[in-house]
């Protein structure tokens, strides 16, 4: 066990936990922040997207120790009011099915465009392709990052 | 105007309504508000009054929907209450969903299958909306003293004769002591306001900021994680354990052993996980252990067998057949698929010697409740089972085996418990949709078809066919026949249970029969359809004039008689879960693969309740089915799964979804299905366009495995 310090939207956590615990189980378990999903533990369906100093990284395999003092941001820190451009564009197309792999969606598209403001179709394609979607909402996700851009 | 006999007996409706009457207000946490600007324009509400189960009023005008049946994506949260809503004349903007608990005295079926919850839930949704406006404007009138006929209401507003308005909330407590009306009126779908008005999810702000709202986000005080070990294989047994270093795991507080079980309990999810890797078991056989090998054997012999007794029987196919010029006999193979929900099968449970409080995810909580009732040895009314929103369900929560688990461990530990599964847990521990094997003949005389013999079996399937569906009715010589091949490896429903592979192998064994005729696959199905209305042949369970609707929409929709370079089509129709749909799949050309590019959707699935979130179902249907018969693979060797995790078991993504273009038939007719039947048809039209680029007839699923380069 190790006490750790985390810097999680803005705001600085402890834990004490295993420093092999991955990043994900920390903030879901310990913190208590839920918006972060569990899907598959080995960074292939994107579910437990975060961003580490403003990139999507997948949370389920990294280590909590390797974390240091880099900022963390989660779903429910991306936009004090719930009114980032991608979230607006998630209203306005009406993305969800069940919902379960839309934090993870919404994380990936937030860095995609905080890196690349006018991505083309292929850039947001090759993306968006390291998330999984059951439900298969894959032509509103792409909509929706589309009409994202053309706003921020 | 409809009228229709009020299903609300007095005795129940007083049962729901005596709180309300009794001075009930009910406790409200504003901080529940869906959107913050209702908040702020608003007064927040002080009193809520229950009118009926479904609902209830506040003296601001705001109404509480219950919405009764599980939501798994399907989106019923928001389209049940929007028909409650419809009939009782409010506006959507006023409206608040919360979830129902399972509740047998207030809702009929609870479950979300088959596509069946709005099918099933038209009527009492609309008599439970109705019948509250009937009972408020009663009250009106009889404060005002005037005949009820003179009185109209809009968004929660009545108003008599003179003007004189009286708010919902400001006659609730009195509407509840009324009689109930013995017959209520209904709206003429013109007049409908709310239903077929596109409405958003009334859960996207939770989903969105990530609150919890999920079975996995459950947290309570005192709770324990539970991850548990299973047999590494069908037909295997627990045949010891050493438990010594799990137990030294930090986090991990107990193991237990619940038959050939081992449950690791932990203060984390993570910890409960590593818990269970340290566990030392040793296994042994104690079933036949089976391989996919073993099941392909004995289904290919099946197919070659007389069944004991035919499912249908019309006319007599073996003279049709003798008398053929040409039979065309086509064998399509299909193999397990795991559900693969993204939330992985999760539950929690805290057994007391007062009750047993069951919370999570699952789409039959009623059968779930008697389950664990007798499991605990309890009765049913002490065990409560709340719903949480589903990460997908696809027919894999209706099990309810993990609630079992959790209610299980919860009762040996003593503990409040939340059981998690890992991906890996989820894919081996199922219950798969069944391999299965179909064998068409058709023969064919003078240009015509003149006989139809299907075999179907399938892994645990009873029945692997639907005997009815067409073209049954279209031929005078038509035989149906079905084996089964008994197994211990679990099978059940799996979205579109059997359809959502016969669907594509009888349509492309039509594609195949067409062609062999010279006729075009659309007027191919239209001519036989035609034949069902003029002299259908025997029983006929579907409306072929709706089918040949769909199938023309379809064709014109996507230009079907008009050729374009590069651009190669596959037509594909199907009835399902009471709808009918029709879709065609565009294949091109890149880099020498066939890819698909675009599906042409055309859906009569009756009056589209919410077209918003109906359009999200049929295209994720239609992908759905795709990504299953382009890439779903699962395979056993001596009774172990050969696939865990989403690095070998390959779900469709984004950039293999082709675009989906959704048309519904106007219709003035009952909801019919919907989460399901844009999935069956989906397989039949990209491999029949497949054909119609390469050559190659696909008769195997996944399609990536076979002889053909796809892109």
């Amino acid at each position: 066990m190790a006490a750790i310090t985390l810097k999680i939207n803005k705001k600085s956590y402890e834990v004490d936990v295993d420093p092999q615990t991955p990043l994900l189980w920390v903030i879901r378990d310990h913190v208590g922040l839920v918006g972060t999903k569990f899907g598959c533990g080995i960074a292939q369906c994107g579910a437990c997207t975060v961003h580490l100093n403003g990139t999507a990284v997948r949370s389920c395999s990294l280590p909590v120790s390797s974390i240091g003092s880099s900022e963390i941001t989660t779903i429910e820190g991306l936009a004090e009011n719930a009114d980032h451009p991608v979230q607006e564009a998630w209203r306005e197309h009406d993305v969800p099915q069940c919902g379960y792999c839309q934090a993870g969606q919404i994380m990936t598209a937030a860095s995609l465009l905080a890196q690349n403001p006018n991505p083309t179709d292929d850039d947001i394609e090759n993306t968006m392709n390291g998330n999984l979607c059951r439900c298969a909402t894959y032509n509103k996700i792409k909509d929706a990052v589309k009409s994202a851009a053309q706003k921020s | 105007m409809t009228v229709i006999k009020t299903k609300f007996d007095r005795r129940s409706f007083l049962k729901v309504s005596a709180a309300a009457s009794g001075g009930l207000v009910l406790g409200f946490n504003w901080s529940c508000t869906p959107s913050p600007e209702t908040a702020v324009k608003r007064q927040p509400p002080s009193e809520w009054f229950d009118v009926n189960a479904y609902l209830s009023v506040a003296d601001n005008g705001q109404v509480t929907i219950m919405s009764p049946n599980p939501e798994i994506g399907q989106n019923v949260k928001t389209s049940m209450p929007m028909i409650v809503a419809e009939e009782l004349d409010v506006s959507w903007d006023d409206v608040i969903v919360k979830q129902a608990g399972l509740n047998t005295d207030a809702f009929t079926r609870q479950v979300a299958g088959g596509s069946q919850s709005i099918r099933q839930g038209w009527e009492s949704l609309r008599m439970a909306g109705a019948t509250a406006r009937k009972m408020l404007v009663n009250a009106a009138a009889e404060k005002w003293q005037v005949d009820a006929s003179t009185l109209s209401v809009a968004d929660g507003i009545i108003t008599n004769a003179n003007g004189e308005t009286l708010k919902y909330a400001d006659v609730a407590s009195m509407a509840g002591t009324m009689e109930v009306p013995g017959e209520v009126e209904l709206k003429d779908p013109k007049d409908f306001k709310i239903i077929g008005s596109g409405k958003g999810n009334v859960d996207i702000e939770e989903i969105i900021t990530g609150k919890p709202l999920f079975g996995i986000d459950t947290k309570r005080e005192g709770m324990v994680y539970a991850n548990v070990l299973r047999p590494p294989a069908f037909g295997m047994k627990l045949k010891s354990f050493d438990d010594t270093a799990a137990r030294n795991v930090s986090g991990v507080s107990q193991v237990l052993q619940f038959g050939d079980k081992l449950a690791v309990l932990a203060n984390s999810t993570w910890a409960a996980m590593q818990g269970k890797k340290a566990l030392n078991a040793q296994w042994e056989k104690a079933e036949r252990l089976e391989s996919t090998d073993y099941h392909d054997q004995e289904m290919r012999a099946m197919l070659d067998k007389k069944a004991d007794e035919p499912r249908r029987n019309d006319g007599d196919v073996n003279t049709a057949f003798a008398a053929a010029d040409e039979v065309i006999e086509k064998v399509y193979e299909a193999p397990f698929l795991p559900h693969n929900c993204l939330e992985p099968m999760n539950f929690f449970a805290h057994v007391t010697a007062e009750k047993a409080e069951l919370f999570g995810p699952i789409q039959t909580p009623e059968w779930t409740r008697s389950r664990i009732a007798e499991l605990l040895g309890r009765e049913e009314k002490e065990v409560e089972i709340g719903l949480s929103r589903m990460g997908g369900g696809f027919g894999r929560r209706l099990y309810g085996d993990f609630a079992l688990e959790a209610a299980e461990i919860s009762d040996k530990s003593g503990k409040p418990v939340q059981l998690v599964y890992t991906r890996e847990d989820d894919m081996t521990a199922g219950i798969y949709r069944p391999a299965s094997k179909y064998k068409f003949r058709a023969s064919i005389k003078d240009g015509e078809m003149t006989g139809y013999h299907l075999v179907g079996t399938g892994v645990n399937m009873r029945n692997a066919t639907r005997e009815h569906n067409w073209p049954a009715a279209t031929l005078d010589n038509y035989l149906v026949e079905s084996h089964n091949l008994e197994s211990n490896i679990t099978t059940g429903a799996w979205r579109a249970p059997i359809t959502n592979f016969l669907a594509y192998a009888e349509q492309s064994f039509a594609d195949e029969v067409a062609e062999k005729l010279g006729k075009d696959p659309v007027q191919f199905r239209i001519d036989l359809l035609q034949r069902a209305i003029d002299n259908p042949v025997g029983e006929l369970d579907y409306d072929p004039a709706k089918f040949i609707g769909v199938i023309k929409l379809a064709a014109e929709k996507s230009n079907w008689n008009q050729k374009e370079e590069g651009v190669f089509k596959g037509f594909s129709a199907y009835y399902s879960h009471n709808s009918y749909v029709a879709e065609v799949a565009e294949v091109v050309k890149q880099k020498g693969k066939p890819v698909v590019r675009k599906m042409i959707v055309a859906i009569d699935c009756g009056i589209v309740v919410n077209p918003t979130g109906a359009i999200n179902q049929a295209m994720g249907g239609v992908i759905d089915g795709i990504g299953h018969a382009m890439y779903g693979d699962f395979s056993f060797v001596d009774g172990q799964p050969q696939a865990n995790n989403f690095d070998r078991y390959r779900l469709i993504r984004s950039s293999e979804a082709p675009k989906v273009d959704i048309h519904f038939v106007e219709s003035i007719n009952s909801p019919t299905g919907l989460g399901e039947p844009t999935l069956p048809p989906a397989g039949g039209a990209v491999a029949n366009a497949i054909y119609a680029a390469t050559g190659k007839r696909l008769y195997k699923q996944p399609f990536t495995k076979q002889d053909i380069t796809l892109g």
